[in-house]
């Protein structure tokens, strides 16, 4: 069975003109995404997990050529949406849709909640009559938990979580095969953020959506994802089914994610060894030779200058010269 | 799960209708006393340019004989006489003439106004929204324009081609324009970044119709704000080529020809020539300023 | 007598659409060398409450009750007063340390304005000793770093200079204020460690509040948690944690992502926060409770039930575990 969709060495390079650049100055080169292969079959949920700047969202845009992206991009085993024009990207923006983390700056201020939902139907059903767009509208709308009568409604009158809901709708509307769904709940109060993942659980369940769920941190991604992928720096570090990741994280950038995680319960945390990462994050524009975390990393070794990890292509994928557990040593690290 | 959701949300829900922003704005603008004041002063005085001439009990073109000569003594403003605003210099009737230079002056303002707004607008969601090569060419275009010494051009244009209107329409509408299309583009930049103006894209939303639903509608309110600042500004214009005796042709006139004319002849004793011209002048003017005020204070969604 | 004493503290913001209740009846109090937790959401109340006790509220609010510290009113103290007392007693630092940092001034300079002005030091002994500071909030070179601009910092050094700056002049009470909401995970970890130290070492009483409870887990000894502008529940952070009481405080750690424990659900809480500028009445979580019955219609008082322990419910989670 071909996978729904299949990403082979996704890149994203931004040029850099520095103010005061003369025309003809070659721009400097900012790998936002740097060589990231996957694959997501229809129905499953893959996780990517990443601090600010690894490049996660710009992972996301750049599938659905938001940004210029190279690679390939393979829609259904048929199609390299990267290879379309813009026309006939057009086609496939209706199979793939996306929400996005702020709910409220999501949604046009000026239009209703009928207005916004209808959008992606005006845009790609025009054949549709106002009666039945206005049906499909009402349908979504009860789906994603939005009463009727707020159709007329604009934005600023809901709440947080009911933004969310509004975005869902506006992106379910067209029937999509997948959903990207960028941080959605890492605006949301803790007690709104269940009710988005789990009205994402079940829409995902009764549609058969994939989905593509993006975090900055690992416990949410926990709760959804069948399969989870930890970038830094616009490279995958590690790749796993996610029990496999769990359990037994391989690489030290997971772990270190992984124990960063405050846990709810003042014994467990009080108790909890935390693996401090030196340092802050380098600059992308001129990122570490060899491995991009050997800078921070509790286990580096000379090599790790010199070599590029490579993933390879295993269920349990690690991007590491020195993949294992957690060593004693690298707990309770003082900075 | 969802049923319960949508109960216990129901009872937080109010009124069928939803409260638009420009709802709200509407309702803050109304209890903006200054704006008020200013809105019922302009509504006065495009009453007075529209239908003042019921009233008046000559045209302004013609010389009133009896008056003529002896204007200090009998040219006054009286009920009597029927010129309320007293006569100008040649005996003519100077309330009618005011309600004529209120209706050029207004006009020229509006019209220069209202190309501002459609070109500026226009031009700067374009070059803002598409950005790149095209944004800079389009706003160098700009910065060339507006390094031209507009005054001596427009002065220039009416010394060659003759005073009239139309030009004094052209030439304000080609300056006009090009402050709006930086202000818009601006704006749209920083429109362009939010996320809902993304989710248009992501979903496939043509470029032109971005533009339309959603770049334009959230920025009319800028826009509202700097149109009634720039109408003044035109009327100001207007009125200092007026001034400089290169305005409208005569017989017609503006509130700046009939100032200019009032100042000029102040030395006689005639106050009135320049005090009632003057005075519609600097209502206008107040009126569109705290309109705008009122406007931008009412469309500033910094309270929310 | 406790170090910052806060009795029936309301605060209600005028706006255009009516009266607004951010914080409603608040008690609490806060003894030296205390760190207490106050949790909640957004529209909780309990930034408000932090800004109430620095007199740093927006001008369209108003407030009623007492805020006393170190037996010294604050709500009515003059501007002057307020000032020395920020200056020197109380220290407040923010979530987005850029905003309280002047992009246009070195890191010297404003770190050294601070001991010129409200301690009479010299230039050169206050930039040692904000260098000093530097280094005690783990600033690699300080010495070095100190001459930079706050954007050559990134955020979690910038904050690690904010807390430098809060505590340059050893003040007895630091208020928190959502200080690594805007911080990644990693980052995190080492500012709350940082925190935590520093806390110790200073021996100053420290509010931190928060939306997260696992940040509150690690640090604090007492917790308060708050809802629609009220206190809902109250008491030493492990057995609120361990057996909370009050429905809400129950469903909020339902709720939370958990990483450490393999079977743990995410619990939703139905329903939307409260709209404050039109509260429900009683009890401002009873339309979104599983327990609410008609008796929640009016607000229960905040009354202790077990050592040290307080809530305000009137149908408390009676299943709590022996």
């Amino acid at each position: 069975m071909s996978s729904l969709l299949s990403v082979r060495d996704l890149r994203v390079t931004f040029p850099i003109t520095r103010a005061g650049d003369m025309p003809w100055t070659a721009p400097r080169q900012l790998r936002a995404v740097n060589g990231i292969d996957f694959d997501l079959e229809a129905g499953k949920t893959l996780g990517v997990v990443g601090e600010s700047g690894c490049g996660k969202s710009t992972l996301a845009r750049g599938l659905i050529q938001m940004v210029p992206a190279s690679g390939q991009v393979v829609w259904r085993g048929e199609t390299d949406l990267l290879s379309l024009s813009r026309r006939q990207m057009k086609r496939y923006r209706s199979e793939i849709q996306m929400v996005f983390q702020d709910p409220l700056a999501s949604l046009n201020p000026r239009m209703t909640l009928g207005q916004i939902i209808a959008e992606p139907l005006k845009t790609h059903r025009s054949d549709l009559s106002s009666e039945e767009r206005r049906r499909r509208v009402a349908a979504m709308m009860e789906r994603v938990g939005l009463l009727p009568q707020m159709i007329n409604r604009y934005p600023h009158e809901f709440s947080g979580g009911q933004c969310q809901r509004i975005g869902i709708a506006r992106a379910l509307v067209m029937e999509p095969k997948l959903l990207i769904c960028d941080e959605p709940v890492s605006a949301l109060d803790v007690s709104i953020q269940a009710q988005v993942v789990d009205l994402l659980k079940d829409l995902q369940r009764d549609l058969g959506l994939a989905m593509i769920f993006i975090a900055h941190d690992l416990s949410v991604v926990k709760h959804i994802s069948e399969e989870v992928m930890v970038l830094y720096l616009g490279r995958v570090m590690e790749k796993a089914p996610k029990s496999a990741l769990f359990a037994d994280p391989q690489h030290p950038y997971t772990q270190a994610l992984m124990s960063a995680v405050p846990i709810p319960d003042p014994v467990a945390e009080r108790a909890k060894k935390v693996i401090a990462l030196d340092g802050d994050l380098p600059s992308p524009m001129a990122p570490p030779s060899g491995c991009v975390f050997r800078t921070r990393c509790p286990r580096a070794q000379s090599e790790c200058a010199q070599t590029v990890p490579q993933p390879g292509t295993d269920a349990h994928r690690t991007a590491c010269l020195f993949p294992g557990p957690t060593k004693q040593s690298e707990l309770g690290h003082e900075m | 799960m969802v049923s319960t959701t949508e109960q216990r949300t129901a009872t937080q829900v109010g009124p069928r209708k939803g409260r638009s922003p420009w709802a709200d704005a509407r309702r803050r603008f109304l209890r903006n006393k200054a704006a008020m004041g200013g809105l019922i002063l302009l509504l006065f005085v495009a009453a007075f340019a529209l239908f003042g001439d019921v009233l008046a009990q000559y045209s302004n073109e013609e010389l009133d004989y009896m008056v003529m000569g002896q204007i200090v003594e009998l040219g006054g403003p009286s009920i009597a006489s029927g010129h309320y605003f007293g006569t100008d210099d040649l005996g003519r009737d100077l309330y009618a003439r005011t309600v004529q230079g209120t209706q050029i002056s207004l006009a020229v303002g509006v019209v220069g106004a209202l190309i501002a707004v459609i070109v500026g607008t226009i031009y700067g969601a374009t070059a803002g929204y598409v950005g790149g090569r095209t944004d800079s060419i389009m706003m160098r275009l700009v910065d060339i324009f507006m390094a031209v010494p507009y005054m001596f051009v427009l002065i220039l244009l009416l010394v060659m081609y003759g005073r009239s209107i139309t030009i004094l329409f052209v030439g304000v509408g080609l300056i006009s324009w090009m402050e709006m299309a930086r202000i818009v583009r601006g704006q749209t930049l920083s429109l362009k970044g939010r996320e809902f103006i993304e989710a248009a894209q992501a979903t496939g939303v043509a470029a032109p119709v971005i533009i339309a639903r959603h770049i334009v509608p959230n920025l009319l309110g800028v826009i509202a704000v700097y149109t009634t600042l720039l109408v003044p500004l035109m009327i100001l214009t207007e009125s200092f080529i007026s001034f400089l005796g290169l305005g409208v042709q005569e017989p017609m006139t503006s509130l700046g020809a009939l100032i200019s004319e009032g100042a000029g002849t102040i030395a006689y004793g005639t106050t009135w020539q320049l005090g009632f011209p003057l005075l519609f002048f600097v209502l206008t003017l107040f009126g569109f300023f705290f309109v705008g005020d009122g406007l931008r204070d009412a469309l500033d969604p910094k309270d929310r | 007598m406790a170090l910052l004493d806060i009795d029936n503290l309301s605060v209600t913001f005028d706006t255009d659409d009516g009266p607004v209740y951010a914080v409603s009846e608040l008690s609490l109090s806060i003894d030296r060398g205390q760190t207490l937790g106050i949790v909640g959401e957004s529209g909780s109340g309990k930034s408000q409450t932090a800004f109430a006790i620095m007199g740093l509220l927006a001008g369209n609010g108003r407030t009623a009750g007492s805020v006393r510290f170190d037996g010294q009113e604050l709500l009515t103290a003059s501007k002057k007063q307020m000032n020395a007392l920020r200056a020197h007693r109380i220290a407040m630092i923010f979530q987005d340390p850029m905003t309280s940092l002047n992009p246009y001034m070195r890191i010297s300079d404003q770190m050294a304005e601070v001991l010129t002005l409200h301690q009479g030091m010299s230039k050169r002994d206050a930039v040692a000793e904000a260098t000093h500071m530097l280094d005690a909030v783990r600033i690699p070179s300080a010495a070095e770093r100190i001459r930079l601009f706050p954007h050559e910092f990134s955020g979690g050094m910038r904050q690690r200079v904010m807390i430098a700056m809060s505590l340059l002049c050893k003040p007895d009470l630091l208020i928190a204020d959502e200080p690594t909401t805007a911080l990644d995970v990693t980052v995190q970890a080492q500012i709350m460690n940082l925190l935590a130290d520093l806390q110790r070492e200073f021996d100053m009483a420290t509010i931190l509040i928060t939306h997260d409870l696992g940040v509150v887990a690690g640090f604090c000894e007492r917790v308060t948690v708050m809802y629609g502008s009220r206190v809902m529940e109250e008491g030493p952070t492990d057995p609120l944690f361990a057996k909370p009481t009050h429905p809400y405080t129950l469903g909020l750690l339902g709720a939370v992502p958990r990483i450490d424990d393999e079977d743990a659900q995410m619990t939703a809480i139905v329903g939307n926060p409260p709209n404050m500028a039109d509260p429900p009445s009683g009890c401002p979580f009873h339309p979104r409770c599983d327990f609410a019955g008609d008796d929640c219609l009016t607000m229960p008082p905040l009354e202790p039930f077990a050592e040290g322990r307080a809530r305000a419910c009137r149908r408390p989670v009676e299943k709590i575990a022996p």
